[in-house]
């Protein structure tokens, strides 16, 4: 079995015990099912809510927010970014902006969030752009610096300017940087948005799976909670392994700019 | 007499350090020939780096004038293409033939095919068709010269500017590399300046050596070298002589 194999075997073997241990525990000492349902249960409860439909339609509402921030907050960084690296006014600018905001918690914004943009998507897309454009920029605008002198000046050689330098130099060889800050960014939105539907939630708002956990803790549907949670595990766990890790091998690794990973 | 190609007039370079002006190279004067072979020998610290950066166009002088085709330098462009002596000057993000071929859209306009065929060729030409769809971390310092070498002629510059571009390789990858290069050149007929600190290099590839003292980096004398092409021949021994006694002064 190639170490790769073994390795993600170990990390199955994790979770199986987990959950082992968890239907073990709950039904040995005969916890009650609203406060601590047993493993099986939640697991058919989440079986029978992505069937019905209704899990995968919250996940939806609540990835189309988080995308939709991330995305804003993409061009942001490229704007921000980009004339951090061409000016030193804007690299004071970006230095004090991400100094002063990256240590703000999306969700402290909220109340102003409500106040801007009123309930509903909007104010979630606010959060979320907030959240992740700080440790973006911060990334990229690493990346940017720290490219190779010899790479800028093959790039200079060839006559690159502007943004043909920016897009044929400067990002590819800023990608590795890149990536991790979209990676850090992912968590932060994810959390982000997560805990901000359940704020907007209560408020009205369509919901996403946040919504959809605060609503049946309301109800004591306490296995569509755990149910809930399973959906932002398990979504978080698939975007990590399958989707990032896909990136990585079909760009930095393949180019030989990290280190091979299991 | 071939028509003069790159001519500097009484160059001084100069650059800011924490202790004040750092003059590395001061009233140096040199006229490159079309299609020659020109090599700038001389110790460590004498400028001869900083004075390609100037004809590449990285730095500009704080006196005198560097033109190329009587049109003043002024900053870089591919009609002098530098090879560095860095194994990093590759783009790790593209493959062997794509490294020689996106210079070729980018600076010459060629539609993508046209530049793949031409990189190809050139690929071909430095010995590395087998490695064509490799990326450079799967190449060895010397493998990543060639593809260097390949992507700057392909550009068909007016001057080739190699900043020692071998230093950093082991002495029988340099040696092959070395002939290599004179072979390519002959095929290209493409206008050298390399700068170099290897007497044997310097005599080996240059039909005209400048030879420099440092600090500042100011020119000692010019020797016509016959023996270039050719290793330990009695003529290429002596003319590294001559280049010795005028470097001891």
């Amino acid at each position: 079995m190639s170490p790769r194999a073994r390795w993600t075997l170990a990390k199955v073997a994790v979770v199986a015990a987990l959950l082992a241990i968890w239907e073990l525990a709950t039904r040995a000492f005969h916890v009650s099912p609203l406060l601590f349902p047993p493993a099986s249960t939640v697991l058919r409860a989440f079986a029978r809510s992505v069937e019905n439909g209704q899990v995968p339609g919250y996940a939806a509402q609540s990835l189309q927010v988080l995308l939709a921030g991330m995305g804003i907050a993409a061009v942001l960084t490229l704007a921000l970014t980009g004339v951090a690296v061409t000016t030193r006014t804007g690299s004071a600018v970006l230095e004090t902006l991400t100094s002063m905001f990256n240590p703000l918690p999306a969700i402290a914004l909220m109340p102003l969030s409500l106040l801007w943009f009123g309930l509903g998507t909007g104010s979630l897309i606010f959060v979320v752009v907030h959240s992740v454009l700080w440790p973006m920029s911060l990334n990229t605008y690493t990346g940017f610096v720290t490219v190779a002198p010899t790479l800028r000046k093959v790039g200079q050689n060839l006559g690159l300017r502007g943004w043909h330098f920016v897009a044929g130099i400067l990002l590819p060889a800023a990608f590795p940087h890149i990536l991790t800050g979209v990676k850090i960014g992912w968590a932060f939105a994810w959390r982000t948005v997560i805990a901000a539907e359940m704020v907007f939630g209560v408020a009205g708002s369509q919901g996403g799976l946040g919504w959809f956990i605060y609503q049946n803790r309301f109800e004591m549907n306490t296995e569509l909670v755990f149910a809930g949670l399973v959906t932002v595990i398990v979504i978080g766990l698939l975007v990590e392994n399958l989707l990032f890790r896909w990136l990585e091998r079909a760009t930095v690794v393949r180019w030989g700019m990290s280190a091979p990973q299991r | 007499m071939a028509a003069d190609l790159l001519r500097v007039v009484d160059v001084a370079l100069a650059y800011e350090r924490h202790e004040g002006s750092f003059t590395a190279v001061d009233g140096v004067s040199l006229v490159v020939r079309e299609g020659e072979r020109f090599v700038l020998f001389g110790p460590s610290g004498c400028g001869k780096s900083t004075l390609l950066q100037a004809m590449a166009g990285f730095l500009r002088p704080s006196r005198g004038s560097i033109e190329l085709d009587g049109k003043p330098v002024l900053a870089p462009g591919p009609d002098r293409v530098v090879v560095f002596q860095e194994f990093d000057q590759l783009l790790p993000w593209r493959t062997v033939l794509g490294n020689v071929a996106y210079p070729l859209r980018v600076a010459r306009g060629m539609a993508a095919a046209q530049a793949k065929a031409e990189a190809l060729r050139y690929v071909e030409l430095v010995g590395l068709a087998g490695f064509a769809q490799a990326h450079p971390h799967q190449l060895s310092g010397g493998m990543k010269q060639r593809v260097a070498i390949a992507r700057a002629l392909a550009l068909s510059p007016r001057i080739l500017l190699m900043d020692e571009p071998f230093a950093s390789l082991d002495a029988i990858t340099r040696r092959k590399l070395q002939d290599d290069l004179l072979a390519v050149l002959r095929a290209a007929r493409t206008t050298l300046l390399f700068v170099t600190h290897s007497v044997e290099e310097a005599v080996l590839l240059g039909d005209r050596i400048l030879v420099l003292t440092s600090t500042p980096g100011k020119v000692r004398g010019m020797v016509d070298n016959p023996a270039a092409g050719s290793r330990h021949t009695a003529s290429a021994v002596q003319v590294q002589r001559a280049v010795d006694e005028l470097l001891a002064g």
